[in-house]
């Protein structure tokens, strides 16, 4: 019988613009919810894994949480792209044996601390360390004024977008799903704010002819804290456990987070494609046997790029898929329930998994009927999750 | 753009395996990384061949012609060190390589995809220069 991991809990601080505290007290303000929510004393963690950009330590985190013997750290490349890669990384440490009970987290101040979103100064002189965000914008993009995640991203985009026809009235659809689910769902910084398709085109652009305001994530506060230990332990916590079917990472040649503009086919994601092949090939799932996809959204074309390379539709055809209530709760494929990184918060993809864990145990604020499986993307890593 | 005026634009951001390019827009050469062992021109340049992992590498003069490939105008917020809102392009090089640029000499209603361009060069207010792209002579290619 196959070895399992399973997330045993879940946790986060509230989603604001200003949480008044530091960016360790969320992380272990996040970690304490989470190892409660399991039934775990913060004493018996010995893996913590988080990804890069976040400012948080390590051992400044165990120091809060009076973790007795630390055993196992990692810290994954790719900013928010590596998000699901915790999972994965988590569930590979577990059944190797490496350590026992994993905590990853993610918090940020990333909205009243400094502006995630706001142009960068390029750095002038001396030595400039981007390892670890897994992108050359500093260097090939600043000095022809493409200083934004935005304008990173919709570099590459536009491409697609001109293939397939698809406009930025198309990507609204994304934009009013998401938001209409954020609407309902009390742990969203958009709750009770649904949006309309003129709503989306009457907010200002961002990048032309790519993005407007209302197609972007948010800057958000906050911390998110997820506890993985094996399936086996886990049965005997206080929650049900959320199996972790099958995760995988995928970083294919010529691939960069964001800046991804030196691979063959600007018309696809392939670090995606290469995720949902070894998804799929690991489970013996299909797309159909999935009855929720939580997508890392910080922009809505990353939401189409993604329904294709998982296969939900066909190449070039998301801008259909996506209409007539298709993502929404009740229709065909549920995508982003919580109101995802643009309605709830930008957790920076985690609290696109914790949602699914909510989902998974039918304690979602916009619950789908019947959940088995729950397909969870960030791009560059994924992961299948069931209740059974 | 008037050649009086104080040039704002930021400078780029010079590493040792890519100050040759820098270096070269400067003076006024478009350069390109090649391997002198297998050939491949490769961009972003990278200290080792990702084909042959030969660490010998040259530097060859690009014919500075390409398409645009994919084009956005950053809105807002607005960029660091511009006057105006710039065209930002994806050139594919006639070497087969692409690089991140702006398109100038262009209206924005006039831009599209696929448009014949050559560099001309910029620059920045550190007295250093980047490439940026014009309509070539002749117009559209499809």
């Amino acid at each position: 019988m196959s070895k399992f991991a399973a997330i045993a809990g879940i946790g986060q601080t509230e989603f604001s613009k200003a949480s008044g505290r530091s960016e360790l007290q969320l992380a272990a303000e996040a970690s304490k919810a989470a190892l409660d929510d399991a039934g775990i004393d913060p004493a018996d963690v010995d893996g913590m894994i988080t990804f890069t950009i976040d400012n948080s330590d390590e051992i400044g985190l165990t120091r809060c949480l009076g973790v007795k013997d630390l055993g196992y750290t990692a810290r994954i490349p790719g900013g928010g792209a590596a998000s699901v890669a915790t999972i994965h990384q988590a569930a590979a440490a577990i059944n190797s044996g490496a350590c026992e009970v994993v905590l990853v987290w993610r918090a940020m101040n990333e909205r009243s601390q400094y502006r995630f979103g706001q142009p960068m100064a390029p750095p002038s002189g001396g030595v400039v360390n981007i390892a670890g965000n897994g992108t050359g914008s500093l260097l090939w993009c600043m000095p022809f004024g493409a200083q934004t995640p935005a304008s990173w991203g919709a570099l590459a985009t536009q491409h697609y977008m001109n293939t397939y026809g698809v406009t930025n009235g198309d990507l609204g659809y994304v934009s009013v799903a998401q938001r209409k689910h954020a609407a309902t769902n009390p742990l969203a910084w958009f709750y009770g704010k649904p949006i309309t398709l003129e709503d989306h085109q009457a907010s200002k652009w961002i990048i032309e002819p790519v993005l407007r305001l209302l197609d972007c994530c948010q800057e958000s506060d906050g911390g998110v804290a997820i506890v993985v230990t094996s399936l086996e332990r886990a049965k005997d916590l206080k929650r049900k456990p959320i199996r972790i079917v099958s995760s995988a990472q995928s970083i294919p040649a010529e691939v960069e987070v964001i800046s991804n503009y030196y691979h063959a086919d600007l018309n696809v994601m392939p670090e995606a494609q290469g995720v949902a092949k070894r998804l799929y090939q690991r489970s013996g799932l299909t797309p159909k046997d999935m009855q929720l996809a939580m997508i890392y959204d910080a922009f809505t074309p990353q939401v189409l790029y993604q329904l294709e390379a998982f296969g939900f539709c066909d190449q070039g055809e998301a801008k259909d898929f996506i209409k007539g209530g298709n993502i929404e709760v009740g229709g065909g494929l549920p995508v982003n329930t919580n109101g995802g990184l643009i309605g709830e918060a930008y957790i920076h993809g985690m609290n696109n998994i914790t949602e699914a864990v909510r989902q998974l145990r039918g304690t979602a604020s916009n619950q789908v009927a019947k959940m088995t499986n729950a397909l969870v993307s960030c791009g560059m890593a994924g992961a299948i999750l069931s209740n059974s | 753009m008037s050649n009086e005026t104080t040039p704002i634009r930021p400078d780029p951001v010079f590493t040792p395996d890519a100050a040759f390019f820098w270096e070269g827009v400067t003076r006024g050469e478009l350069l390109g990384q090649r391997c002198s062992d297998c050939m491949k021109i490769t961009h972003p340049p990278r200290p080792m061949c990702p084909v042959c992992h030969s660490i010998k590498r040259e530097t060859v003069k690009l014919s500075g012609r390409g398409i645009v490939t994919s084009w956005v105008i950053p809105r807002h917020p607005a960029p660091i060190g511009f006057a105006e809102a710039p065209i930002v392009a994806l050139i594919e090089l006639e070497e087969g390589i692409r690089m991140v640029s702006n398109v100038i000499d262009v209206a924005p209603d006039a831009m599209k995809n696929g448009i014949a361009v050559e560099v001309r060069y910029a620059p920045t207010k550190g007295g250093k220069a980047v490439p940026v792209f014009a309509p070539a002579k002749g117009g559209a290619r499809e």
